[in-house]
């Protein structure tokens, strides 16, 4: 070997290595992997489609796809927020903050989901009879604004809530749980990469005339644009997959408060293992899609970051 | 336009910055701000531009006598050049140059044609036509540096500033900007203000240098005379090898090419020292000597190697040295 490097082991140790590192990726992940494809389609194409359409199914996945759908885009804006905050300004409990941001993944997740049943539970400090007192005018409010104005639908819906303002055991407090446990994502994601960009090219847009706006979407968000949406991928995953906060506040109320995670278990639980290796096919996939986007943002990461200084 | 520094001062909680600083920088003039890291130079360049505040008092910054203290600094219209250059790194060069025109007020905004033109002008300007497509990350240090250049002057500033402009750049790119930015500044006379932390730089690049130390301005004046009548024995260090001679109580400071070097026979009694040759360099055109006095202080002299070939000296000869009289100083 001509091009042989002073780091290089010989070729037995490489071997062995290169071996050991196949076989534990093989057996911890591809494995399992294969395993829930192969037991979902144990039964054939009908059952897995069947357990798809199951009206059960159907509405988990809603639930899921509504739970993503609003503490994704709230925790990208929190996570946004908190990032700027903390990179770009001097401020006295700073560091106690950044500390803050990490709590939920310092909580186990049940403790995150006991929490909220804790303050909104029947027993809680905030219980539903009392929040309906609370919210009684609003809610004359909201209904007659949904009889008088264009939004109806909007508001019919919110005036019903309002009424009757259920948290736990309702969307409500599976939205509250998954942006609870997912809040660091994105803000993790952000903060290392605000800091080592420094302040430089934002003082630039200033003295070139940029207003505020123009300096945080022209150029700190255009400077963050892979680093967010990696983050925001990681938090979509983990808000899509949340098991533990959400089984706590959900009450797998089978077609309404079970998300595709709730689901598969409850399956499980039933012994109907092709159904519940069928929506995990659906997770898996959702996996597989994080992981392959995954590569291609930090592909242009890399492209876009190797100037830097 | 000229610049107006009124007695500003900025400290950083218990941290003095600046104390009292004032300062005029003629219109169209070259200034250097020189000094050692931590003597105040940046914040000053900073406070200029409006990306610092100074303390309140009776400090206050004007161009060509209007006061500017109270104008932020996205509305007081200097070209800021960075150490690093703070290209926006996703942009094209040309997109980094027409920034601050695209982010002008509607009103105001240049036609896209107009803005076109004046970057294709700006990019002739600094020497970099045809790289407009090019990115941040596809460009040298210098070619960076002179597209941060073209950015500054796209928004037509009143004033220029320039932190640490060859900070980042080799010494041969270093030297061959230097003498275009000399040029450069010729060509367009807009005042400029720049940071520099190395003399050499200083000298040979302003009008007028600003030698600063500990928050303090210690010196004014053209490089010239900032060299030749170093007011402080910091600034007569801090220009250049200096030998320092202790004297009784006194220091006196004496340049190592300010020195004559005789043989030992023109010894005069009443200007000169007798030395011994301790040591001999004489590599390239200046020729390097240290001499040992008789009573056992060391000075360096800088002599023309036609000099040490009449003298013919080797090591351990004995010699007379006199300091030329007009430029030695005593503090």
């Amino acid at each position: 070997m001509s091009q042989r490097s002073v780091t290089t082991e010989s070729a037995v140790v490489r071997f062995l290595l290169i071996g050991a590192a196949v076989l534990v990726l093989s057996l911890f992940l591809l494995l399992p992997l294969a395993a829930v494809f192969v037991e979902a389609f144990r039964k054939g194409w009908e059952v897995f489609l069947a357990s798809l359409h199951d009206e059960a199914a159907a509405s988990a996945i809603k639930v899921t796809l509504l739970a993503a759908g609003i503490s994704v885009p709230l925790n990208t804006l929190f996570g946004v927020s908190a990032a700027w905050l903390v990179t770009k300004f001097k401020f006295r409990g700073r560091s106690l903050l950044v500390s803050l941001i990490d709590l939920p993944f310092a909580v186990s997740p049940v403790i995150a989901g006991l929490v909220w049943v804790l303050l909104f539970g029947a027993r809680g400090w905030f219980p539903q009879t009392a929040m309906a007192d609370t919210f009684a005018p609003a809610a004359r409010f909201t209904a007659w604004l949904a009889q008088h104005q264009g939004f109806g639908w909007l508001f019919s819906d919110f005036a019903i809530w309002l009424a009757d303002p259920k948290i736990i055991f309702a969307l409500p407090g599976i939205v509250i749980a998954t942006t609870f446990v997912t809040f660091p994502f994105v803000a993790r994601e952000l903060i290392p990469l605000m800091e080592s960009q420094g302040s430089d090219q934002e003082e630039a847009a200033v003295t070139l005339g940029a207003s505020g706006w123009h300096v945080f979407f022209r150029v700190t968000l255009a400077n963050i644009k892979w680093g967010l949406l990696y983050g925001v991928l990681l938090c979509n995953a983990r808000a899509m997959g949340e098991f533990g906060a959400v089984s706590v506040v959900s009450g797998h109320i089978r077609g309404e408060t079970n998300t595709l995670p709730l689901h598969v278990e409850v399956l499980y639980n039933e012994y109907q293992f092709s159904a519940a290796f069928a929506c995990a096919t659906l997770l898996a996939f959702l996996a597989l899609v994080t992981l392959g986007m995954k590569s291609v943002v930090e592909h242009f990461t890399r492209h876009t970051s190797s100037d830097h200084k | 336009m000229s610049i107006s520094i009124q007695s500003i001062s900025k400290s950083f909680g218990s941290y003095a910055a600046l104390e009292d600083v004032s300062l005029e920088v003629p219109d169209g003039s070259l200034t250097a701000l020189l000094g050692p890291s931590g003597s105040g130079k940046t914040t000053l360049l900073r406070i200029v531009a409006g990306l610092e505040f100074a303390d309140s008092g009776p400090g206050k910054i004007s161009f060509h006598g209007e006061d500017v203290s109270e104008i932020p600094a996205r509305k007081r219209g200097v070209g800021f050049v960075f150490q690093h250059y703070a290209l926006f790194r996703h942009m094209t060069v040309a997109q980094n140059i027409a920034f601050g025109l695209s982010v002008l007020p509607r009103v105001q905004r240049p036609q896209k044609s107009d803005i076109r033109d004046r970057v294709m002008e700006l990019l002739k300007l600094v020497k970099l036509e045809g790289l407009d497509k090019r990115r941040p990350h596809e460009l040298s240090g210098g070619q960076r540096q002179r597209v941060a250049l073209a950015r500054a002057l796209a928004i037509r500033p009143k004033v220029l500033l320039l932190d640490e402009p060859f900070g980042a750049l080799d010494a041969q790119v270093r030297k061959d900007l230097r003498r275009w930015l000399r040029q450069f500044h010729d060509e367009i006379g807009l005042t400029t203000l720049f940071v520099t932390h190395d003399q050499e730089e200083a000298l040979e690049l302003s009008d007028q240098v600003v030698v600063m130390r500990n928050a303090r301005i210690e010196q004014v004046g053209k490089p010239q005379a900032v060299y030749d009548q170093p007011r402080s024995p910091f600034v007569y260090e801090f220009l250049g090898n200096v030998n320092k001679l202790q004297a009784g109580s006194d220091v006196r400071y004496v340049r190592p090419h300010e020195i004559e070097v005789l043989f030992a026979a023109e010894y005069e009694p009443l200007t000169d020292s007798l030395a011994r040759v301790q040591h001999l360099f004489s590599a390239g055109p200046i020729a390097t000597l240290t001499v040992r006095l008789n009573d056992g202080q060391f000075l360096d002299v800088e002599l023309s190697r036609k000099q040490l070939d009449e003298l013919a000296l080797s090591v351990g000869d004995e010699v007379a040295v006199r300091a030329k009289p007009e430029n030695e100083a005593v503090f």
